[in-house]
């Protein structure tokens, strides 16, 4: 093995009644792609906060080692100075400045105080130039893709003279080119002998880019993968990353799709006012009592604003178009009409706009549905706290008490929470927006699960996904969405991943 | 000892909450030695109370405003404006009392839903368009009153809404007749519904095995708070007993903390502030409830406007000013969070009282009034302060 880079030996983190980190060693060899996984809670985000000196020198106990040097972090300009950085998965980037602002943000190309901005624009240039980003560096970040705005990010942190760059869950916002670009730049990078990190959920990726994996499971090192050895494979990562072995991630279930149609869209077209951008154009489907419908595309295809703009259109876009809800037609103007006429929606951003999270999980769950609990407009609480408790226990939330706030819940249980919201309001039909985003392989496998359940009871769901397992896994009929249109619509039997992703990058 | 140990537990678990009462308690400990007894007197007790009803009202109507994360910097001249049509309608119109409160009321809600207008409807940030309802309301005041200037007030029963008492039980004249039977009995009925409000409430969450108090605490909870109750209605009691501004007051608070706490709309109003676009998709209306709270903050600033003529028994040009301030420290000071979604109505109450406490106190000791902003506004920082640092404790 290359001498290592970094060494982080016996790290141990403890939050009040929590070991975060218990005795963690975690070794990055120098000019290595290196892949860190582990289930949510595993510790992942913990140790890379004790690395760049989030949780300073002193909150945690062992060695850093890193460049031949021991090191003591006090704070993120510390890790930084040392040749650290990482770029998390929400982009740290201002959208209102231009890109070469954002590049030199921080540490801005200046002479007493002044800032050279020619300079400035000069090695900006150089610097998108490194990571083979063809934009005007004048311009505004906001109006660049997410793909566009990472690679920005990455030549910020090259414009610091990185020697260590870490990128937590880098592709989780990207499509297939985007990421492909990412990895042939990675690969790059490695070559002119930047040392990488990559945390990530994706174990494709895992396998097509690392050299080494480190696995860690409840804060704990559980082992290193070496790829030349041929060490890193599917089966060997989840059954590492959950302590035991998953046949099928996809609980089988039998098609019990009739031929009531539960929602029929016609002709559903919706234009954002602010921008005077079609989002969606002449849209048209269905969705029978009974069936799962997965709505595959690339991010950014109008799959959520689809869904929203059907769900009482909260963002005010322009819309035109019909919806029927069995056979009934409807003009739903606020997200209370929809909710009546039987349908409910579970968001893709569950911090975002999902869960309150400063409220407890019983405060949560009653939100959308407090009228059913509160006769003459009183909330009858000891009725709100049964109704949690059922939730909690029919859909396993784990939590000491439905007082807990959302806030202290891992992801998968926050999406627990936010299904069981949507379920008291005893909708027909369930949107389910990319439903297993950022929750690991277990409570993956209990999502699909109770959506099976749900579908055998007589409810129809629609399920936006980005994951094609995912889709060709749960679904039972596939509309493709590429650019605000529906490019396709499959069959499941018909389904493939090369098909769907032919149809979503079809204009 | 195990009850220190669960005491300190509890404290620490519930500092937030606790923090403004041990604020209060150290400030009139403080003022009752500093003074020699003055402040803790029954008088002045008495007189701090209804000398805190107007801004008391005002951070009720604030706190939920700043919960729903937006700000009222019109209410002071709103109410100065609001005490002034009171006037003229009594004085010049001659409208029976009767007609001009509501009237009144009616009025401030009218002007609180023109501001929630402007900030739902046509999304002007709050901060700027209360601003502009500060300038306009100020130079209304200044044109109602122009020609006359100060208008005195010479109706007895509106003028005994803020310097009246209530009378006494009158079948018991003969009984103790230097105090208030009526104020001492309303005491004791308060605490007995208010202990068994509160067992009731700890027997329901025990049978969930959710976390209560330990039983000594509880206990200790039950007799501190009784001992308030009964230790204030019988300082009371001691001076003209309950005053018509405590008892509006007081009911103004018991309306808001129910529909805060046990009501559909008041579990929107959190929900809205916790996360708008959280609330908007779960089907709640997040413009309706922006007209209610700011509807709700305009009929109180009418009432605050009446409170503050009836206790000058006049309306002046300048009266209001500064108000505004008054009720946004009083909501921070009792616990209402910067960020939006948690904040209490009765936490605004303690709030003005501990600021009102602070004027009263310093102008007993004879500090001048320039040292006593800096104080006030010390304490204020001192009290978002606390409240961001304990943030992240507890529940």
């Amino acid at each position: 093995m290359v001498a290592p880079i970094l060494e982080m030996k016996s790290i141990t983190k403890e939050f009040p009644g929590v070991k975060a980190l218990d005795d963690v060693t975690f070794q990055v060899a120098k000019g290595e792609i290196h892949c860190l996984v582990g289930e949510n809670g595993a510790g992942k985000s913990t140790l890379m906060k004790v690395l760049s000196g989030v949780y300073p020198y002193g909150k945690y106990t062992g060695d850093i080692v890193f460049d031949g040097k021991t090191q003591e972090f006090n704070d993120i300009s510390a890790s930084e100075e040392a040749g650290i950085a990482i770029i998390y998965q929400e982009l740290a980037l201002i959208p209102d400045l231009t890109v070469y602002e954002n590049i030199f943000l921080g540490h801005e190309v200046q002479e007493k105080g002044l800032i050279d901005w020619n300079e400035t624009i000069k090695q900006a240039s150089i610097m998108l130039k490194k990571v083979g980003l063809d934009v005007n560096p004048a311009a505004k970040v906001k109006d660049l893709g997410v793909g566009q705005q990472q690679l920005v990010e990455i030549a910020k942190a090259l414009s610091k003279n990185v020697k260590l760059l870490i990128l937590d869950e880098p592709t989780s916002s990207l499509n297939e080119t985007d990421v492909e670009n990412l990895f042939v730049l990675l690969k790059e990078l490695k070559k002119q002998g930047v040392t990488c990190v990559l945390i990530t959920h994706k174990l494709k990726e895992v396998i097509e880019i690392s050299d080494n994996v480190t696995v860690l499971r409840d804060g704990q090192t559980i082992c290193t993968l070496n790829a030349e050895k041929g060490e890193v494979t599917e089966s060997a990562l989840v059954k590492h990353m959950v302590g035991r072995e998953i046949d099928n991630i996809y609980p089988p279930r039998e098609s019990k799709a009739s031929n009531e149609v539960m929602l029929e869209v016609q002709n559903w077209t919706a234009v954002d006012p602010m921008l005077g951008r079609a989002l969606l154009k002449d849209v048209n489907f269905n969705v029978k009592k009974g069936e799962i419908v997965g709505f595959a595309g690339l991010m950014g295809s109008g799959r959520t604003e689809l869904a929203k703009s059907i769900f009482g259109n909260p963002d005010n876009y322009q819309v035109e178009g019909d919806v029927y809800v069995k056979g009934e037609k409807q003009d739903f103007r606020h997200s209370q009409n929809a909710i009546n006429a039987g349908l409910a929606y579970v968001t893709e951003d569950r911090k975002g706009d999902g869960l309150i999270l400063i409220q407890d999980i019983k405060q949560n769950i009653t939100l959308a549905n407090l009228e059913e609990i509160s006769p003459k407009s009183v909330v009858d609480s000891n009725a709100e706290i049964k109704i949690a408790v059922n939730y909690k226990d029919s859909l396993s939330i784990k939590t000491p008490s439905v007082e807990q706030k959302a806030q202290n819940l891992s992801g998968g249980n926050q999406q627990k929470v936010s299904l069981a919201k949507w379920l008291f309001v005893k909708p027909d039909l369930l949107i389910l927006d990319e439903p297993t985003r950022g929750i690991d392989v277990g409570a993956k496998f209990e999502i699909y699960t109770i959506m099976n359940d749900l579908v055998e009871q007589g409810m129809s769901i629609i399920m936006i996904s980005s994951e094609l397992p995912e889709v060709l896994g749960m679904s039972d009929r596939v509309y493709v969405v590429s650019e605000g249109r529906i490019t396709g619509e499959l069959p499941i039997e018909e389904a493939t991943q090369e098909k769907i992703m032919t149809l979503a990058t079809t204009h | 000892m195990a009850f220190a140990k669960d005491l300190q537990k509890v404290l620490k678990e519930n500092i937030r909450e606790y923090g403004m009462f041990i604020a209060l308690f150290v400030i009139i400990a403080f003022f009752g030695v500093t003074t020699e007894g003055i402040f803790v007197s029954a008088r002045n007790i008495s007189n701090l109370l209804n000398q805190t009803g107007y801004i008391a009202v005002l951070g009720v109507g604030m706190t939920l405003v700043i919960v729903i994360r937006h700000i009222d910097l019109s209410v002071g001249f709103l109410a100065g404006f609001l005490g002034a049509v009171a006037a003229i309608a009594m004085e010049f119109w001659h409208l029976p009392l009767l007609i001009v409160i509501p009237l009144t009321l009616v009025l401030g809600a009218f002007a609180g839903a023109i501001t929630a207008f402007l900030v739902a409807k046509m999304n002007i940030p709050a901060f700027v368009a209360t601003l502009a309802g500060w300038l306009i309301y100020r130079g209304a005041i200044l044109v109602v009153t122009e020609a006359t200037g100060t208008i005195i007030i010479s109706n007895d029963a509106f003028n005994a809404i803020g310097n009246g008492y209530i009378p006494d039980l009158p079948f018991l004249a003969s009984f103790m007749p230097e105090t208030h039977k009526l104020t001492i009995l309303i005491g004791i009925i308060a605490t007995i519904f208010y202990v068994r409000g509160a067992i009731k409430d700890r027997n329901a969450k025990k049978s969930y095995d959710f976390d209560v108090l330990p039983r000594n605490i509880f206990a200790l909870q039950l007799v501190f708070v009784s001992a308030l109750f009964i230790g204030i209605t019988w300082l009371l009691s001691g001076y003209n007993g309950l005053s018509w501004t405590l008892v509006v007051v007081l009911v103004v608070t018991m309306i808001y903390h129910f529909v805060t706490n046990k009501t559909v709309l008041g579990r929107h109003i959190y929900a809205v502030g916790g996360n708008p676009d959280a609330a908007e998709l779960s089907g709640i209306n997040v413009s309706k409830i922006t007209y209610a709270v700011f509807t709700s903050m305009g009929a109180l600033t009418a009432l605050s406007g009446i409170l503050f003529a009836s206790r000058l028994q006049s309306a002046t040009t300048t009266a209001g000013t500064l108000f505004e301030l008054d009720a946004i420290a009083a909501a921070f000071v009792g616990g209402v969070s910067v960020s939006g979604g948690v904040g209490k109505v009765t936490g605004a109450i303690v709030g003005a009282l501990v600021m009102m406490a602070l004027t009263n106190g310093m102008n007993l000791m004879g500090i001048g009034i320039s040292f006593q902003y800096i104080v006030r506004g010390a304490v204020l920082v001192a009290a978002v302060i606390f409240d961001v640092a304990t943030r992240s404790q507890g529940k």
